[in-house]
């Protein structure tokens, strides 16, 4: 009987969430999540929660981490050690395919379109568990099949609408220009209904206009559907713009969480990312 | 009337060219011009026709590598032949006889691909062209001493060295007869019922690719990770084309063996599943017309090239190379291009 002798820890999980969220169930929370690959800790201590309508954003140097964060949250990897769950519910064991269906969605960072198939195509494809008939109603072509159909159709164009690129239904994916292929790619993962939306450089490669309309597009996204996005992102036009929250991540551990400003204006975070002159220049090409 | 999209297009040509190219073999046929030699060539085109479309739906549509296509046609075959024998009392017609051996021999194939499935296909990587590739000569060894015989008591099956092993009743009579294979096979087959298993191959795979399943089996293809990323299980999927595939050719099987008077296990050989590879390969991964029409053409060749002898099957390397130099030059594909334009209506570009 040594249960009295067990030695207490402090556990240091200071989660932030904008005030709307407080209420309500965090959509995602990290608790010391972290993954070796070898004897690499590639990501370590990792803890955040993530409100329900919150938009975050994770910002860092090249290799610090983000994007095996991302990974790990759908199951691409396996964590070594923590927890991450999703809407109150742990997600150990889970696999890609499960976390999709508990409602987390994703983009690539190197896009990974369809590229052989049709936009619309992508879309229902992203829609597949939303569309509900069997392989045998799909082969014989029964009337619920034509019925689920339809409302695929609709439905992908409806999406596609959000981006006003319902015009471009019948094109090959792997055509479109590469602005249009990231904003297909947000589409498709909408169609797969989630509840938390994770966007992996969604401006990557686009130029200031574009930007601009992507986060006007973010924003509106996250009110149309009532969810969480969390996304990666270099532009700190885009940032600092739309994020309500801004976790900081250098050599796979959390340097700093924090609103926009305070984050701005983060000594550490300034020497290990943003640069000195940062808060003075961005605010100087703000106005 | 409603505006067709571009994959129905395609399916209704596909149709359209399966049933044009029966007719006109009837009609060939009616006329009293086809020589006999071709005129035995029809229900094993209609065979190979239905293998390419079935392994298209694996290498072409699914994207995995399968080598053993004909060890599923070889089940199917040797089932079929013993269940149109045992179902000999029970169905007297033939024509049903034929589709319950079909059903039977499909089944069986089926089974063999779960089997040969559930392990390989959560592998990633080239594992299924070389785990089909020991299966088609498992199942080629394994038909070599397979003894199957009917009595007055049922079925008899042994795997030893004789027919005797099977111990038959004087009323007995062996249906297969380890290597030397099934003799003395009843004729149930027929062109119209090679074309018949053509449109309803044709009916299950047009349909499925056309569906919500036959989406995610593109989407795995295409890429696994974003299929994966919004809820398409892979090997589920994999596993519904894979074994799909081995149904039809277990089908394709019986309909091949039931027109046969013999048929040795030796057929299905490697050789036969490279052919029905280089079928699928030459008519196009993914296209289901260039199947049928690359199967009929390379089935009929090798007697169209009868005239050069001793040199036939030189001629036919020659023509499987020019047909392949052919569809992939750019000048061809550019024409093709230009005629697609008042076809469709529109450039998609």
């Amino acid at each position: 009987m040594n249960g009295g002798q067990t030695q207490l820890t402090p556990v240091p999980n200071v989660n932030f969430l904008p005030e709307r969220d407080v209420g309500f169930m965090p959509i995602l929370e990290c608790r010391s999540l972290g993954i070796d690959f070898g004897g690499l800790t590639a990501v370590n201590d990792f803890n955040l929660a993530i409100g329900r309508m919150e938009i975050a954003g994770l910002i860092g140097p090249n290799g610090a981490g983000k994007t095996t964060v991302f990974n790990l949250l759908t199951k691409v990897y396996k964590p070594t050690r923590g927890a991450i769950l999703l809407n109150g519910v742990d997600t150990l064991d889970k696999t890609s395919v499960q976390v999709s269906k508990m409602g987390i969605a994703r983009t690539f960072q190197n896009i990974r379109l369809f590229v052989n198939l049709s936009v619309e195509d992508n879309v229902k494809i992203g829609l597949h568990n939303q569309i509900k008939y069997s392989e045998i109603s799909g082969i014989l072509r029964l009337p619920s099949y034509w019925r689920q159909e339809k409302k695929a159709r609709d439905h992908a164009r409806e999406l596609l609408s959000i981006f006003d690129m319902q015009n471009l239904a019948e094109m090959k994916a792997g055509s479109l220009p590469y602005g249009a292929q990231r904003r297909l790619e947000i589409v498709r993962a909408l169609a797969a209904n989630p509840s938390l939306l994770l966007l992996d450089e969604p401006a990557a490669g686009m130029n200031p206009s574009e930007t601009a309309e992507l986060m006007d597009n973010i924003v509106k996204i996250r009110d149309t559907f009532q969810i969480a996005i969390f996304l990666i992102e270099h532009d700190m036009q885009l940032v600092m713009g739309i994020c309500e929250g801004v976790c900081v991540v250098n050599f796979g551990n959390i340097i700093a969480k924090g609103t926009p400003n305070e984050i701005r204006n983060n000594p550490e975070v300034i020497e290990a990312y943003l640069g000195k002159g940062f808060a003075r220049d961005f605010e100087s090409r703000k106005h | 009337m409603k505006k067709l999209s571009r994959a129905a297009k395609t399916d209704i040509f596909t149709y359209l060219l399966a049933t044009a190219g029966f007719l006109a073999a009837q009609c060939i046929q009616g006329a009293g011009l086809m020589s006999s030699s071709l005129k035995g060539q029809l229900v094993p085109i209609c065979a190979y026709v239905v293998m390419a479309i079935s392994l298209n739906l694996t290498v072409g549509i699914l994207g995995e590598l399968s080598l053993g296509h004909a060890g599923f046609m070889s089940i199917g075959s040797f089932s079929g032949v013993v269940a149109a024998v045992a179902l000999e009392p029970v169905i007297p017609a033939p024509e049903i006889r034929l589709a319950s051996a079909m059903v039977i021999g499909a089944v069986c194939a089926g089974g063999a691909g779960i089997l040969i499935g559930v392990p390989v296909l959560r592998l990633r990587g080239d594992y299924l062209a070389i785990v089909t590739l020991a299966f088609g000569e498992i199942v080629l060894n394994l038909t070599n001493c397979l003894y199957v015989g009917t009595d007055s008591q049922g079925l008899h099956i042994s795997m030893l060295t004789s027919a005797e092993a099977l111990g038959l009743a004087s009323d007995g009579r062996v249906i297969i007869n380890g290597p030397v294979g099934a003799s003395g096979i009843t004729r149930l087959s027929s062109f119209t019922a090679g074309f018949i298993l053509i449109l309803i191959t044709l009916f299950i795979v047009q349909n499925l690719v056309n569906s919500r399943t036959g989406r995610a089996i593109l989407a795995v293809r295409d890429n696994r990770i974003s299929a994966e990323s919004v809820g398409i299980s892979v090997t589920k999927h994999k596993m519904i084309a894979f074994v799909l595939s081995a149904v039809l050719a277990g089908a394709a099987g019986v309909l091949f063996a039931l027109n046969m008077n013999t048929i040795v296990p030796t057929k299905f050989n490697f050789n036969t599943s490279i052919l029905i590879l280089v079928f699928v390969v030459l008519g196009g991964l993914g296209k289901i017309w260039g199947s049928i029409i690359a199967a009929a053409v390379l089935t009929v060749l090798p007697e169209a090239l009868r005239g050069f002898s001793n040199y036939r099957m030189l001629a036919y390397a020659i023509v499987l190379i020019l047909i392949m130099l052919l569809t992939n030059s750019p000048f061809i594909k550019s024409v093709l291009g230009r005629m697609r334009v008042p076809f469709n209506g529109r450039r998609n570009t």
